[in-house]
């Protein structure tokens, strides 16, 4: 019977805890309890570990668990909210290698008695850890600035890396067929080379995917080493990151109108084939600027009216505003607007961050309510009557090329409308280009106000400005 | 356990997983990413396994281990970090 009970009621009923504990994900007020549920979940099953594999008297393991812990503790605490993308890469990368080298720890076990599936699962487990965790340590890399954020590319770069896709491949049959440790030698190294250059030629505006899609192999690799070596937990709860791994990387995708081979490869949207409806609508576009023909175009000095005369006023928000750390300046800018009676959302695009939901956490920490934060299904229609937007370090994702245009890394990619409200204020840094390297044809637009500049100071001389008239 | 019964329950897993995660909204996608990294960290469980094992080699195995570590550790600790600040303007209701 207690074979039975620890070897599958206990993976079972622990996986259930981590499942409600999602749950409790769904909204902000139960989330917390739902990650200490997980917490709790992980440090039972860790201390069953602990007693079962009779590891308790070793110090080794008391030796690792403390070094990790306090290298855990020591990441978190630490990191900045603008830095949680990087952290997380730098978590997935843990995490692969760790599956990677769980299997490389057992290889001496491997015999050919274990028989060809336990070889199989061992060799996936480790080149899928293997990728995950030298693709992260580059996309950590590229994010926290260490190397170059633009895509690394050099001609014959497709035909090396479906070469060596291939050769992965024939590794990860042989390992199973033929059963000889040098197999999997060649097939880690193969592996690591591989995440290493899909992640280098990478670019920064598509890491939101890319950190999810790493996200994703970091529990593959946990799912497959948990086959491997027969703990339903691991392949369990592996599984479980691996699926809301491709959960959010698809919505990334769909949020940028790219698709995963495009982006792992590379490739600028401009070069993939896409269906005819991606610029479905480009007469909306420019609706708001021949309707509003009764207008002289908008600037600078026309600000402070605007701001008292509106009643609506949408932010949307970019990761500019990060980079120029102008949260608070934004949030002081919300409290005058609704000190003075005016309604406020911020409108949030889905890749408006380095990752998905990064710009939620970078306005919760400066106390902007979550009832404040729209996503951009909730808020788009809500442009039209909105009297101004305020823009802060927001390019590409408000840029109606978008729609317009085609043939350009950003056509079809869903924005949110501002170009529809009645005028729009652009606190942005300059007038380049956001990452697509597509210009914004909003910036023409006469009911369009630009204020260059560097947000931590535009935003305040807004603030500053509307103050004076109020 | 039996291969195959490891297999329904990974399906298991998947599926009812996709229903749970799916329903996560945007708002709390980055904790939910960081909370993974503490899941994916359950492969400290097979790392201490292999801690056990006489025949396993020591230092990666024990490397597994911190690395493991630090997921669990480093991931639930940044995600509740997150978390408390989706709370704080409700909770408080600190005058604007």
């Amino acid at each position: 019977m207690m074979p039975w009970t620890t070897d599958f009621l206990l993976p079972a009923v622990l996986t259930l805890g981590f499942l409600q504990g999602l749950r409790w994900m769904r909204s902000p007020e139960t989330a917390v309890r739902g990650n200490r549920l997980g917490a709790g979940c992980m440090a039972l099953a860790v201390a069953f570990a602990v007693w079962r594999h009779g590891v308790f008297w070793l110090p080794q393991a008391w030796t690792a668990l403390v070094l990790g812990a306090a290298l855990g503790l020591a990441l978190a605490h630490r990191v900045k909210t603008i830095q949680m993308p990087q952290l997380v890469a730098l978590l997935n990368g843990f995490g692969g290698a760790a599956s990677a080298l769980v299997i490389a720890a057992m290889i001496p076990d491997l015999t050919p008695a274990a028989g060809p599936w336990s070889w199989l699962t061992a060799a996936a487990a480790l080149s899928v850890g293997s990728a995950t965790f030298s693709g992260s340590l580059v996309a950590a890399g590229k994010l926290q600035g260490y190397l170059a954020g633009r895509p690394l590319r050099f001609t014959g770069q497709n035909l090396l890396l479906r070469g060596l896709g291939a050769l992965g491949l024939f590794l990860l049959a042989a390992a199973g067929v033929l059963q000889q440790p040098g197999w999997l030698f060649a097939l880690t190294a193969l592996a690591l080379l591989y995440g290493l250059l899909l992640a280098m030629r990478v670019g920064g505006a598509d890491m939101p995917v890319v950190i999810s899609f790493l996200n994703s192999l970091s529990g593959i690799a946990a799912a497959i080493s948990g086959l491997a070596l027969q703990s339903p937990l691991a392949a369990g709860v592996g599984t479980l990151v691996g699926v809301a791994g491709l959960i959010l990387t698809r919505l990334m995708c769909r949020a940028m109108n790219r698709n995963l081979a495009a982006v792992l490869a590379g490739f600028a949207t401009a070069d993939q084939e896409r269906p005819g409806e991606a610029g479905g609508e480009p007469a909306a576009a420019t609706r708001a600027s021949d309707s509003d023909s009764d207008s002289a175009p908008l600037d600078a000095s026309h600000i402070p009216a605007l701001l008292q005369a509106a009643r609506r006023v949408l932010i949307v928000p970019g990761y500019g505003m990060a980079l120029s750390q102008a949260q608070q300046a934004v949030k002081n800018l919300m409290d005058a607007l609704e000190a003075a009676g005016k309604e406020v959302k911020v409108a949030v695009h889905p890749v408006a961050g380095r990752m998905p939901g990064h710009m939620h956490v970078l306005l919760a920490e400066v106390g902007v309510g979550v009832d404040k934060l729209y996503d951009m299904a909730k808020i788009n229609h809500e442009f039209a009557e909105t009297d101004v937007v305020v823009a802060v370090g927001a390019c590409d994702v408000i840029n109606p090329a978008a729609t317009t245009a085609k043939g350009t890394p950003i056509s079809g990619m869903p924005i949110l409308r501002a170009v529809d409200a009645r005028a729009v204020i652009v606190c942005n840094l300059d007038e380049q280009p956001g990452y697509s390297g597509v210009a914004n044809t909003l910036y023409q637009d006469p009911h369009v106000i630009t204020c260059w500049g560097d947000a931590a100071q535009t935003v305040p001389e807004l603030t500053r400005q509307f103050a004076s008239v109020t | 356990m039996p291969t195959l019964v490891l297999f329904v329950f990974v399906v298991a897993c998947a599926l009812l997983g996709y229903r749970v995660i799916a329903a996560v909204p945007p708002l709390l996608h980055t904790p939910l990413m960081s909370g993974m990294n503490a899941l994916s960290g359950i492969t400290l469980l097979v790392a201490l396994r292999a801690l056990s094992h006489e025949s396993s080699v020591t230092p990666l195995s024990m490397a597994a281990v911190v690395l493991a570590t630090a997921n669990v550790v480093g991931g639930f600790w940044v995600t509740e970090r997150m978390l408390r600040m989706f709370q704080r303007p409700g909770k408080e209701e600190e005058g604007r």
